[in-house]
């Protein structure tokens, strides 16, 4: 019996499920906590609490979460950065930053250093590495305290020599310097490569600090099972490569629960309608993954290039409040975590759209007897209200106007209780409300090569045979069971500088995580 | 008519969609638009008509690989050399910068030069779109030299070429761009208001501008590829526009070599696998062939356009798996005569192929 946990830390709730192979044991739901680790605590506690169920038999615990999301986007727990951009006398008429709100800008510090240095297209030398300015970079770094660094250099996905010199020099004057490269992150496309770069930069300290309260909850259940963590792409990476890259946990909540949601139906292709307890998540399902963000992906108002699922947001939660005047209005603000205090229909005075769902009559929570003042046809529009605003984002995600099936999972999804037009059919799984924690722990484990190969020598198919193999090799030497890998993304990236026709292939396959010995 | 702070990113938006691919990523332009205006306030913008036929005019453009630009992104003191140089070797200095090519980042980067400058910008330019190459300009085609051509790069070396023939115009330009990193600034077709007038195409800095807000504007009511398909046929230069094909990437081969961004893309048809559209691309696409069968080709504009929002994805941000929308559009009449054709027709980007205007290829 190979059980496995995964477990989904939101904003409001943190959610757990029990899985043995492909059925779902158990499932949990508590409130988030402030220090994180009492409520996955809590979580994994109630879970084992099955009779079933037995410590020794769990083989992964698989955790996601949009504790860093909420983080950079609340601007809270961000560190200052201190930015290194290698690329002079290129790209001048655009720093670092130009294109960030300013208050974000503000919070993480502007400590914007531009440095000669950088490539050509190519692989030439453009500039040479101005070795000083980096030393003095650093240095007033240090001396202003900042530990978490960003480097992006001029053409760093050819060639990330001068990024990896430049984080050598920083590491000898801060010792304790937490360095992210842009080049191990983001893609052709200097400002959205930079921006992914120090949007990393600015979670690094915290994330090690998130990482370890995992780790405590999961040492105070005695589970000795690896720790995994979820990627945006719904894949996993381990417990140490997510303090290091916590930009890449990101969109892993509305991915897994997509991915969750696809699971739990049978059904490959539909648009996900999360509705948690501030936010709506709403994305497309093609071929049981998530479909990407097109163009760029825009994290808390900047600009990246990371992959990233292709979500929108609305500020639509079980927890939203209503209010009414000068007109009938929906959130964005919402009660969060506090519904069980506030909602009226737990004995509070605020008016949510739990309460509303309560009043119309389709939803049961709490006391319905606490709604009876409410004027009837103010419920009314409120409800109509509540299911235009998930109409209209259904709409906005649909590829055509034919309808779609949906398939609606999250704790709020009791606000929803009338058709909607533009949709075949709306499914509501058991265990909706803990998708999340499902995708969690479905995901595969994913492997990626980064590569240089000669075109000219080998032809393109025979490349990109090579480079497939390896991405394989690379999913099952990290934890996938042979046979069970599949390609997930491939990137070509032409060198013209080094003779033979070479390019770099960049390629990710995943596979299903086996049970560890 | 001045050019606002709020108008860039539909312009940017409509430069992208008749950027055909390339011309660069005008979002960079933008920014570096927006930082010009901040510090020197919005130029001018003049009407050809309302030129003296003796004014003189410099064109203004970025050239390279649109990859490059990406990375290296933009300078602006760069344009003001370049500028001045042309300024210096004609000696002359210009009453007003004219755009060169609207589609893509050079449509913001010469009103950059504009306002950095304090010169007016003139409402025209010599392509309705974007091309790969100098001397497919409507102002060469008909006779105004592309130089002296003063060529500067970011470490703001610069080299002025002086030729009759546009074509070793461009290959020289060419080769000094390559060996300066595939993404240098140019002041060239220094020409006269009266010149302007004839060759011209007017009103295209509007046109993108417009195009752009059609966009933005249809998303709100619904289908804002239909909204701005609609909006290009009641205008003059664009009114044979269609969608050709509605699918997802599938394949995409991209490389940077001989000074441009090559390859081809296929997309499939999400409702029948074996429907297929291929684009050749050379910095712009080149042509669309559905199944084998041609459905537009240079110097008509073929755009593709994110299937749902109608954005316009250039040839740099194709992705694996997106799901588009590929449009064809007519090209200005200025550009489809025999003249025209000779260098910018099929023949011209080395296709084996005769140009056939897009209204009259059956669907």
């Amino acid at each position: 019996m190979a059980l496995r946990i995964g477990v989904d830390v939101g904003g409001t709730n943190t959610d757990a499920v029990l899985i043995d192979g492909r059925s779902v044991i158990t499932a949990c739901k508590t409130p988030t906590t402030s220090d994180v680790e009492s409520g996955v605590a809590e979580a994994l506690n109630e879970v084992l609490c099955e009779p079933t169920a037995n410590v020794e038999n769990v083989h992964a615990v698989m955790i996601g979460t949009t504790h860093f999301t909420n983080a950079f986007v609340e601007r809270r727990s961000l560190s200052q950065v201190g930015i290194l951009r290698i690329a002079l006398p290129a790209a001048r008429g655009i720093p670092p930053l130009v294109d960030w709100p300013d208050e974000l800008a503000d919070a993480i510090g502007r400590h914007v250093f531009m440095i000669r240095g950088g490539y050509q297209y190519d692989g030439q030398i453009n500039a040479e590495l101005d070795e000083k300015a980096v030393r003095s970079a650093a240095q007033q770094c240090r001396d202003k305290g900042i530990r978490s660094i960003a480097v992006c250099g001029l053409f760093s996905p050819v060639n990330s020599e001068m990024e990896e010199r430049a984080s050598r020099i920083v590491e000898e004057i801060i010792p304790d310097a937490v360095i992210t490269l842009s080049s191990r992150i983001g893609r052709i496309g200097i400002l959205a490569r930079e921006n992914a770069a120090i949007i990393n930069a600015s979670l690094c300290e915290l994330a090690p600090r998130v990482i370890r309260s995992f780790r405590n909850a999961l040492q105070t259940l005695k589970i000795s099972a690896p720790l995994y963590i979820s990627q945006n792409d719904g894949t996993l990476m381990s417990a140490e490569f997510a303090e290091r890259y916590p930009v890449m946990t990101f969109s892993s909540g509305p991915t897994n629960s997509m991915r969750g949601a696809a699971y739990l139906c049978g059904v490959n292709d539909a648009i996900v309608v999360d509705i948690g307890g501030t936010t709506t998540d709403i994305g497309m399902l093609v071929n049981g993954f998530p479909r990407e963000a097109t163009i760029y992906a825009e994290l808390g108002g900047v600009r990246t290039n990371i992959r990233m699922p292709d979500v929108l947001s609305l500020g639509l939660g079980g927890g939203s409040i209503v209010t009414r005047d000068p007109e009938l209005r929906i959130g964005p603000q919402s009660v969060g975590f506090s519904l069980t205090e506030e909602a009226l229909v737990f004995g509070g005075d605020t008016l949510t759209t739990s309460d509303v769902a309560v009043a119309a009559g389709y939803a049961k929570l709490g006391d319905a007897a606490l709604t009876g003042d409410l004027d009837s046809a103010v419920v009314e529009r409120a409800v109509k209200l509540i299911h235009s605003m998930i109409e209209d984002g259904i709409d906005t995600m649909k590829l055509s106007a034919d309808p779609v099936p949906v398939i609606l999972v999250g704790g709020g999804s009791i606000l929803v209780g009338r058709d909607i037009p533009g949709t075949s059919e709306v499914i509501v799984p058991q265990h909706a409300d803990v998708a999340n924690a499902i995708g969690a722990s479905i995901a595969q484990i994913g492997g990626e090569i980064d590569r240089m190969y000669s075109y000219e020598e080998l032809g393109r198919d025979a490349a990109m045979e090579q480079a497939y193999a390896a991405a394989r090799s690379a999913a099952t030497d990290a934890g996938a069971i042979p046979g069970t890998t599949t390609i997930v993304d491939v990137e070509e990236l032409p060198l013209a500088y080094i003779p033979g026709g070479t390019v770099r292939l960049r390629v990710k396959a995943v596979g299903e995580l086996k049970a560890s010995a | 008519m001045r050019i606002n702070l709020d108008d860039l990113e539909d312009l940017a938006r409509g430069a992208a969609l008749l950027g055909t691919g390339g011309g660069g990523d005008p979002y960079i332009g933008s920014l570096l638009l927006r930082h010009a205006i901040a510090a020197n306030g919005p130029p001018e913008v003049v009407e050809v008509e309302d030129l003296d036929d003796d004014a003189m005019l410099f064109g203004v453009a970025m050239l390279g690989a649109p990859t490059v630009l990406y990375e290296k992104g933009a300078c602006g003191d760069d344009m003001e050399l370049a500028v001045r140089r042309l300024g210096e070797r004609i000696g002359r200095t210009p009453d007003a910068i004219i755009p060169i090519e609207i589609g893509g980042v050079n449509s913001t980067l010469p009103i950059a030069a504009a306002a950095i400058t304090g010169l007016p910008i003139v409402n025209a330019d010599g392509m309705g779109r974007a091309f790969p190459e100098v001397q497919m300009v409507s102002y060469s085609i008909y006779g105004v030299s592309p130089t002296p051509a003063v060529v500067v790069d970011e470490h703001l070396n610069s080299v002025i070429v002086d030729t009759d023939d546009p074509l070793v115009a461009e290959n020289i330009i060419r080769a000094v761009a390559i060996r300066m990193g595939l993404s240098v600034v140019m002041s060239c077709f220094a020409m006269t208001g009266r010149e302007a007038k004839q060759y011209a195409l007017r009103g295209t800095l509007t046109l993108a501008l417009n195009a752009g807000r059609a966009i933005a504007d249809s998303r709100k009511s619904g289908d804002p590829v239909s909204g701005v398909i609609e909006f290009l046929r009641g205008t003059e230069f664009y009114k044979h526009a269609s969608v050709l094909f509605e699918g997802k990437v599938s394949d995409l081969h991209r490389e940077t070599a001989k000074g441009f961004a090559l390859g081809h893309c296929r997309f499939t048809s999400l409702e029948n696998p074996a429907d297929e559209l291929v684009l050749e691309f050379q910095n712009e696409f080149l042509v669309a062939r559905r199944n084998g069968t041609v459905k537009a080709i240079v110097p008509d504009l073929i755009c593709v356009v994110d299937r749902q929002s109608g954005e316009p994805i250039p040839v740099e941000t194709l992705k694996y798996g997106q799901r588009v929308k590929v449009i064809g559009i007519s090209a200005a009449p200025i550009l489809r005569t025999p003249e025209a054709l000779e260098v910018v027709g099929p023949r011209a980007f080395g296709l084996n192929e005769d140009f056939v205007p897009i209204e009259e290829i059956p669907e």
